[in-house]
């Protein structure tokens, strides 16, 4: 039962990926690919998930797909035309299909009127004469059964399946006549004479025998009368009948049955009664007999000898019961043959499946193997020894290769974010419905790899980015008319890796953020000072601060109480950024920047005001020593550092932090030069640099608890807990606070 | 002596029924996930017993069976049509390729192992 259990989870992620085809399939289908591999692919789809579900009883969906796949083989036998209408009712087809899998799987409900509406819909595409049964008639709510046509067509196929249950039994009726006494008979006569379709199709008239008598004892006679000379003999044909008397208490569907396989490929005559021999010249053989004329009928040698052993023989005329042959084929398996491996032979069939949580438990290995590496390296530089001496040379080797087991290890985990891309076409599709626009999406880089720790933590900042893309980005179709558009809004959704780290770009065509109106709602709701003098990008970051929403009414689309301010607070939560940049009435693009990996991190490590921090590589443009005359003051607190032709922001991360209340002059220390998601630029003070290093990432808002400013924290080689600083929220505290500094921020506890 | 069966389908769970149900009953079960690759498989290994699925991508079912009956050293290999179809056309189209039986999908392993009976010596 575990066995069938695991099964069923396969199933289930087959049918992930099934479905995923199957969208693929019908999006290619709408762009207006009407190649009969890409139909044939869809019908597959669904017919593999009909199938399985099939297997574990899975009624509801066994049904709907059943409708789908039918009109899906109509289309592919070209008695529907496939139009990119007909896509698009697939499409919202594949989306039911995908409830209905969901349900199965214990996940979530399906709307039983809407997949009771649809499967008329569907079964009206495929036979438009079958009216369109209005949705009050269908016999629905809890299970939609399909149009009745289809039902009954089904049952007469089934009844086919079966095997002759209703077909007429003339050949009774006149046995009956003839003597009543055969009524009660237990003989039946069985007269067959094969024709070589039979044996072509490697059946076989002795294993029919052998069959026959598992019902009862059976006697056979063979009529070799049509036998040619030898020299005439042709090896591929067939030329002798048999008849057989078998003695069974069962009825003639169960003898008929015996021969459903060779339906048509032999004359067969079923007669109740002991029966005439019908030849006279007919030579009276027993069972043993059989091999010997079967080999001549047999086409091939192989044949031959799959015949040669025959448990039939001895077991016919004697053996009132069929039990010997019965054993054979079916015998009972022995534990050792239970344990047969099974062989997935063939190329590119070398997949391995690793429980996933060995993998994580090797990473987090390799992660302390990291730290443990810092550690001796650093206790290896406190003794002094010479970087030359063979102890530091062999350590950077050990450094070397803990880097190089960490990215493979890493590689291990990476996943295409295929997997969350291929969730969006749909809630594209809803809520462009939903909000009566029109939308196609567009995606690039599926195949873009990343740690499965950031894949699963993806599809919310996507999901939302996206539903705010069609539901404030895009006008509707009238609107973009009016604008020389075209009505159907383009949403691109993008994947790509830039500087170690994996960027997600969302953008739409449409209308640009309104940044009069932006600001005004800012100013309203007391984020901003009526006053504040901003760039167009800054305001079109405001939506970002907590309590911003452009809608002024929550729609039900962006709404669900989530602003893009909780989205901003996810991603920053996995070290990640998320920045806008919008054209006026040609659209927004929403860049969200993860880390490829959430375990470990290339950072700088600093001194600030006796604190140790770390701040990621990735952000770090150049570090530098300012002199006097490069630092420029700047309102009445602030300064700015000239860098070649422009000047950048400073900012005493140790002020921002709350570490001190008064800035150290800062030549006197380091600037580091960073660079925040959107471009912008800072020059960051800090006391002194220790070095690059790579640290192992532990997440402060599961161990403590999250603080702005700081992205995670992680233990040095000296065991020492440090803050990775959050660069991007460093350069918007300083921004929106004009660099003065804030008398409540709260101490940092968590870097004692 | 243990008698090989090449199962031959696109899908995953199907193939993991079919392996379940017979190697209970005591068969050794070799794989491949179509048509092409049974060819393959099917050279590789010289199963005593063909099951297949019709609808598969590259090769399908029909094409496999006629590849399978065209070549001497395969052609007396019994062959087991797998299908969820109740269109009486396909079962006959598969008759016609060469299949030697079939099996109504959904199958339990009586089922099976009795189509299996009859038609393997």
């Amino acid at each position: 039962m575990d066995e069938l259990e695991a099964i069923k989870v396969t199933f289930f992620q087959e049918c992930e990926e099934l479905l995923a085809d199957l969208e693929g399939g019908l999006l290619a289908m709408q762009e207006g690919a009407g190649d009969l591999e890409t139909v044939n692919a869809v019908f597959r789809a669904v017919h593999s998930i009909k199938g399985g579900a099939g297997a574990f009883g899975l009624e509801p969906l066994v049904r709907f797909a059943h409708v789908f796949e039918t009109l899906l083989d109509a289309v592919r036998g070209g008695s529907v035309p496939n139009t990119t209408d007909l896509a698009a009712v697939l499409l919202r087809a594949s989306d039911i299909l995908a409830d209905h899998v969901s349900a199965a799987r214990g996940l979530g409900d399906v709307d039983m009127a809407a997949s009771a509406a649809m499967a008329v819909e569907l079964a009206h595409c495929t036979d438009p004469s079958s009216a369109p049964a209005p949705v009050a008639a269908a016999p629905v709510v809890e299970d939609f059964a399909p149009a009745p046509a289809v039902v009954a067509a089904d049952d007469a196929m089934d009844d086919d399946d079966l095997g002759f249950i209703f077909v007429p039994q003339t050949i009774t009726v006149e046995a009956q006549a003839a003597d009543a006494e055969l009524e009660s008979s237990n003989t039946w006569t069985v007269s067959i004479r094969p024709k070589s379709d039979l044996y072509r199709k490697a059946n076989e008239t002795a294993l029919l025998l052998r069959e026959l008598n598992r019902l009862g004892p059976i006697k056979a006679t063979l009529d070799d009368s049509a036998l040619p000379a030898l020299e005439d003999l042709d090896p591929e044909a067939a030329y002798v009948t048999w008849t057989v008397t078998v003695d069974t208490d069962q009825d003639e569907a169960a003898i008929r049955e015996v021969f459903e396989f060779v339906d048509g490929d032999c004359e067969l005559e079923i007669t109740r009664g002991a029966g005439p021999v019908a030849d006279p010249m007919a030579s009276l053989l027993t069972v043993a007999d059989a091999p010997i004329v079967v080999e001549l009928g047999a086409p091939a040698p192989a044949v031959v000898e799959a015949v040669a052993p025959p448990p039939v023989v001895e077991a016919a005329p004697v053996a009132p019961a069929p039990a010997p042959v019965a054993a054979a084929p079916a015998a009972p398996a022995a534990p050792a043959q239970k344990a047969t491996p099974v062989e997935v032979p063939g190329p590119g069939q070398s997949v391995i499946r690793v429980d996933p949580e060995r993998i994580d438990r090797l990473i987090d290995l390799v992660g302390e193997l990291v730290i443990n590496q810092a550690m001796l390296a650093q206790r290896v530089g406190e003794y002094g020894i010479a970087p030359s001496s063979n102890l530091a040379m062999g350590l950077d080797e050990l450094e070397q290769l803990t880097r190089e087991i960490q990215d493979s290890v890493m590689a291990i985990r990476a996943q295409p974010v295929k997997s969350v891309f291929q969730r969006m076409p749909r809630l594209v599709r809803e809520v462009a419905n939903m909000t009566h626009k029109q939308a196609r999406l567009v995606m690039d880089g599926e195949n873009t790899e990343v740690d499965k720790t950031v894949i699963e933590r993806l599809s919310d900042p996507i999901t939302h980015m996206l539903r705010n893309a069609i539901d404030h980005g895009l006008e509707s179709p009238e609107e973009r008319k009016a604008a020389g558009k075209n009505p159907e809004g383009v949403v691109r959704l993008a994947a790509l890796h830039r500087s170690g780290r994996i960027v997600i770009e969302v953008s739409d065509d449409g209308k640009g953020i309104n940044r009069e109106r932006v600001f005004s709602i800012a100013v309203k709701k007391g984020l901003i000072a009526a006053d504040t003098q901003l760039t167009d990008e800054e305001i079109d970051n405001l939506i970002f601060l907590p309590g911003f929403s452009t809608a002024d009414k929550i729609s039900d689309v962006s709404g669900r109480g989530v602003g893009m301010d909780v989205v901003k607070r996810s991603v920053q939560a996995l070290g990640g950024r998320i920045s806008i940049a919008s054209r006026p009435g040609l659209g927004s693009t929403f860049t969200l920047s993860l880390p490829l990996t959430l375990a470990v991190l290339d950072g700088m490590v600093v001194d600030v005001a006796g604190e140790t921090l770390v701040v990621p590589l990735a952000a770090i443009v150049e570090s530098l020593r300012p002199k006097p005359e490069e630092v420029r003051p700047l309102g009445p607190v602030g300064s700015v550092l000239a860098v070649r032709d422009s000047f950048v922001p400073l900012i005493d991360v140790g002020l921002t932090l709350g570490y001190r209340d008064q800035s150290p002059h800062p030549t006197d220390g380091v600037v580091l030069l960073v660079e925040g998601e959107d471009g912008s630029r800072a020059a960051l003070v800090a006391d002194a640099i220790h070095g690059q290093r790579q640290v192992v990432i532990k997440s402060l808002e599961q161990n403590y608890q999250q603080v702005e400013g700081v992205a995670a924290a992680t233990i040095l080689g000296d065991g020492r807990v440090a803050l990775i600083l959050d660069v991007d929220a460093t350069i918007a505290m300083r921004r929106r606070e004009g660099g003065a500094p804030r008398p409540t921020e709260p101490s940092l506890i968590a870097a004692e | 002596m243990t008698r090989t069966i090449l199962t031959v389908d696109d899908s995953r769970t199907m193939r993991d029924m079919l392996r379940m149900a017979l190697v209970g009953a005591g068969f050794n079960v070799v794989e491949a996930v179509d048509g092409e690759h049974g060819l393959e498989v099917l050279s590789a290994h010289r199963p005593d017993i063909i099951i297949t699925d019709i609808n598969m991508p590259k090769l399908d079912g029909f094409g496999f069976i006629e590849a399978v009956r065209v070549d001497d050293d395969y052609r007396a290999i019994p062959i087991l049509v797998l299908t969820t179809e109740s269109d009486p056309a396909k079962k006959q189209r598969a008759r016609e390729a060469g299949a030697t039986g079939w099996i109504v999908k959904p199958f339990n392993p009586e089922k099976l192992v009795d189509a299996i009976r009859r038609v393997a010596a």
